[in-house]
Parts: structure tokens; sequence; C-alpha cells
């Protein structure tokens, strides 16, 4: 092993994985909770739903779209100063945190957009009908009957997150990224770079099988 | 139990007002089944909505169990809606949800404790005829099945009105007939009140006490189910109830008909109730010198007794023509002489 792969260390190699692991796990379950929330608002403020509001669908629409449309690395630089004053810091993982979530919310908020418009007007209708109120009909309709188009979504989501950590990790946010940027190729440790991507591609994998195997178990269509 | 006065509701759209609604008048009792009939885009659908404030009138008032549904809203509407059951064409299922969860989800509403819930689901599984489906999804259910659990679930909070949104509209005829007779089976076992929507004369012909037909928004003509198959006055109406009584190919094969026998008259009778059963054309053969042939006959059952289409050709001369029809009016069959039009 130490032959083939001379530079790696794998202790290293470990923590950088653990680190990549934790910036993920974190702004995915910060993600589906904040696109969640403005998907849902998005949804309902729209044009003959519930909450009908041209003004506020507009400005939330308008939030979305411009934090969404900013590149990622450009979204590091710009929340340097937000950074600072939320973490106290911008080196390490817990700093990525802010520019993950921020890039990926919107992102989100606009697949739980679609996930809700795909639900059947009828079903919103008969729960109104029997006398539901909104907080039910989001909880009890809204949620269960696009479950499916959530997680799937948040699936592509999170694998858009290992990515972006990547990415963070070469602003010195660590992980795998970080790693095969700066063990690997400014140390020209071909090796280092080609565990490191092994290893975020095995992250991918997993998570996408999780999602899909999620998504067709809760499917009762 | 409804009341309906002077109600109008108008869309607002960028190509111009559309008046849904216009001007609606109508009372339904207690214990009725009342038929609302009419092709898409009469409005029968927005009328329906006002019924549980699902749409508010643009004017007028909408009196259901004695709130006006047109002013109420928040908590008192929700209260409302609670006792006002609701099925529908597509059914409105929640996928997520099994036949069990789907008929508690009207209880969990209604804020009904658990164990109760379930004893309540219990009773309109029975009551539907759906036991050993409890736990299926509604994808792994017939259409039937599937609207006999939107039925469970309109029942389950023991509304006072039921409405149904052309209920039976996307199911075959066989299961049509099942659901319909399972209505029917409701408004007498519980005295459910029943307002239905339709575009098919079958399912008022079979369930309806009381008609309405609707063309553009208004109320065109409206009554007792057999006085408007026996004398429909408007054109819409006339052709609602050949929907019944005449098959398409019955047209085509009068003109034909008219071609072939160019003596006599070809007259259709229109028999209500008892007058169903009488030896009519024995009578006619015996008292008249004509020949008398069949052509075509039907008879439908009603929720208030039956009614039957008789298709025949007389041949004879004028005088004893006029004869036997002035006898056919006095035995209370109605009498039209089909003419080349």
């Amino acid at each position: 092993m130490n032959n083939l792969f001379p530079n790696v260390q794998w202790e290293t190699i470990w923590a950088a994985t653990s680190e990549t692991l934790y910036m993920t796990g974190m702004a995915v379950v910060a993600t589906f909770v904040l696109g969640l929330i403005l998907g849902l608002l998005l949804f309902l403020t729209s044009k003959g739903n519930i909450w009908e509001n041209k003004l506020a669908n507009t400005f939330i629409s308008a939030f979305v779209n411009i934090f969404r449309s900013i590149p990622f690395i450009i979204l590091i630089i710009l929340l340097i100063p937000f950074t600072k004053f939320v973490v106290g810091t911008i080196l390490g993982a817990d700093a990525a945190l802010p520019a993950l979530i921020i890039g990926a919310a919107p992102f989100y908020a606009r697949m739980v957009e679609i996930a809700l418009r795909e639900i059947d007007k009828g079903v919103i209708e008969a729960a109104k009908a029997m006398g539901a109120t909104t907080a039910t009909i989001i909880w009890k309709v809204l949620i269960p009957e696009s479950l499916p188009a959530l997680i799937s979504g948040i699936t592509v989501t999170a694998i858009a997150l290992v990515g972006y950590t990547a990415m963070a990790g070469v602003v010195g946010a660590g992980g795998l990224g970080n790693l095969a940027y700066l063990e690997g190729f400014q140390s020209n440790h071909n090796d280092v770079t080609f565990v490191a991507t092994v290893l975020i591609l095995v992250i991918v994998f997993i998570i996408q099988f999780i999602g899909d195997f999620v998504t067709s178990k809760i499917d009762k269509r | 139990m409804i009341t309906l006065s002077n109600v109008t509701k108008i869309y607002k759209a960028a190509s111009g007002n559309v008046t849904a609604v216009d001007n609606v008048n109508l009372h339904v009792a207690e214990g009725e089944i009342f038929g609302i009939i009419g092709y898409s885009g009469a409005g029968k659908s927005s009328l329906l909505r006002l019924l549980n404030g699902l749409e508010k009138p643009t004017s007028g008032e909408v009196i259901v169990h004695g709130k006006d549904m047109g002013k109420i809203s928040g908590k008192e509407l929700r209260q409302a809606r609670q006792q006002i059951g609701m099925i529908f064409q597509h059914f409105n299922l929640l996928w997520s949800r099994t036949v069990r969860e789907n008929i508690a989800f009207p209880l969990e509403i209604a804020g009904v404790p658990k164990e109760e819930r379930m004893k309540r689901v219990d009773e309109l599984i029975q009551l539907v005829g759906l036991e050993g489906r409890e736990n299926a999804y509604p994808s792994q259910l017939s259409g039937g099945q599937k609207q006999r659990v939107g039925i469970a679930r309109a029942l389950a909070n023991h509304p006072k009105v039921l409405l149904c949104d052309e209920a039976t509209s996307a199911l075959d005829p066989q299961t049509t007939d099942s659901i319909l007779d399972l209505l029917v089976d409701i408004n007498e076992r519980l005295g459910l009140t029943i307002v239905l929507i339709t575009h098919e004369m079958h399912v008022i012909r079979k369930i309806c006490d009381r008609v309405a037909v609707m063309e553009n928004g208004k109320i065109v003509e409206m009554g007792e189910v057999l006085h408007v198959f026996r004398k429909p006055e408007q054109p819409i109406t006339k052709r609602f109830v050949q929907q019944v009584t005449e098959p398409e190919e019955t047209k085509e094969a009068m003109t034909h008909l008219l071609d072939q026998y160019p003596n006599g008259k070809l007259v259709q009778l229109t028999f209500v109730g008892d007058s169903t059963e009488q030896p009519l054309i024995t009578q006619l053969i015996r008292q008249f010198d004509l020949t008398v042939n069949i052509l075509q006959g039907k008879i439908s059952q009603t929720h208030h007794g039956s009614y039957g289409v008789l298709f025949i050709h007389m041949d004879g001369s004028d005088e004893d023509i006029e004869r036997a029809l002035a006898f056919i009016r006095q035995q209370q069959v109605e009498v039209e002489v089909m003419t080349n039009e």
C-alpha cells in the first residue's frame, strides 16, 4: 500500500474525510430546513395558493435567484465578513458552513417549489373542504405528498454540496478538497490527489444510493 | 337545509369578467338528493364550491345548515366545513396514506382522539364495504374502491350534507351504479342531504329526487326528476333527457323509418308511473281500425317510479289516427308525433 501511495498519510486522509463528511452533513441538514421553508413560502405565496401575495413572492423569488446565481467561490469571498461575525473565524470546517448553506438553500428551495407544484391541486382542495388549517395542510398534505421529490431533491443538493466543500477546502476550510489542493496539487503528490478524488467519489455514490433507496421506499404511488 | 338567494359568482380575468353563477335561487330540503346537471363550463362546479365556502359569492346569500357560507371565515368556516362532506371526480386521496389513514384524516383535523378515531374508521370501512383493504394504498385500489374511500372520508365527521363533484364521471357504468346505490343507501340510512353535480342524466335518473338544469351560470329548469323527464321544457333539458331515453342511433333509425313509411304517423309515447303498466297498444288495435307497429321501446327506473318511452308507427285513415291520438292523450300518456325535421 505504501509503495503504491508513497506520499499518502492515512491519518491525514481520514481526518480530511471526516471534515468533508462533517461539513456536508451539517450543511445538508441546515439546507434541508432552510430550503424547505423558502420553498414553502415560494409555493404558498404564488398565484392561486393559500397565501397568494405577489409582493412577497417577487421578493423571495428575487432573493433565491440572486444567491443561486452567484458562483460559489465568489460567494465564499463575499461572505467573509458575515462568516467572521457569525463563526468568529474564516478558517476551518465551521467557517465553511455559512457559505455552504447560503449557497445551497436557494438551490434546494427551487426544487422544493417544483416538488410542491407537482402535488395534485385537488388533494389540497379536499383538505380545505375538510376544514383543515394551513398548518395541517403543510404538515399533513404538502410535505408527505411531495416527500419523494423532496428527498431526491436533497440528494442532488447533497452531492452538489460535496463539490462545494471541496471548493471551500481550497480557501482554507479543510477536508478532502483542501488536502487534494495543498498536499496533492501544490506539493506535486499525485497519489494524494488521486486518493482524495476516489474518496469524494465514494461519498457521492453513497449519498446517491441512500437517496434512491429512501425515495423508492417511501413512494407509494 | 340549503338555501341560495340571488347568488352570483363573477371571476375577474384579464380577458374580462366571467359570470360563472348568475343570480341562482334554490332550496334543498333536508334528506333530499338534489342533482345539478349541465355541460362543462355551465357553472355547476362553482355553484357546488359555494356551498362549502371554497368559493365566495360575489353577491347573494348561501345558507347551509344555518350558516352563511359566504360571510363566515377562519375557525367558524373550518368547523362548518367539517359538517359538509365532499367527494370528487378524481377522488383526491392522499397517495402517501393507506385507506385507513385516509379515512382518519378528517378525524385528525377535527381533533378526535386516536382511539375513537380508529373505532370510527372501522365503522366507516364497513359502511362503504372496504373490509380487507384497510392497509392498502390508493394506488393499489380500483376506481370504485377509491371512491368508496372518498365517501368514507367524507362521512367521517358525521356531516349533515354531502357534496358530490362529478363523483361517478371517472368510473365505468357498472361501478357508477354501485357507487350510486351506495349514495342512496347512505341517504336513506343516515338521512344525509346530498347535492351532486354531473353531466350524465343517468345519474340524475337513478338517484335524484329533484334536478336543476344549468346553462351559462343560470338555472334554466328545476323540478321533480320524474316531472322533468315527462315534460322537459328547455331545449337543453330535452337533450339531457334524450341521453337516457333515446340511444344515439334512435334518431338515425327514425329518419330512416319516416322515409320508409310515407303513410300513417310515427309517434313517440311517453309513459310515467302507473301508466307504464296499461295495455295501451292492445286497446288501440281493438278500438280503432289501425295497424300498429312497435319500433322501439324502453323503460327506465327513476328514484320515484318508472318512466317509459315507446316509438310506434300507426297506419289507417287520418280520422282514425286523430281519434287514436286523442284516446292516448286521455290515458295520461304524452304523445309526440314525429316529423322529418
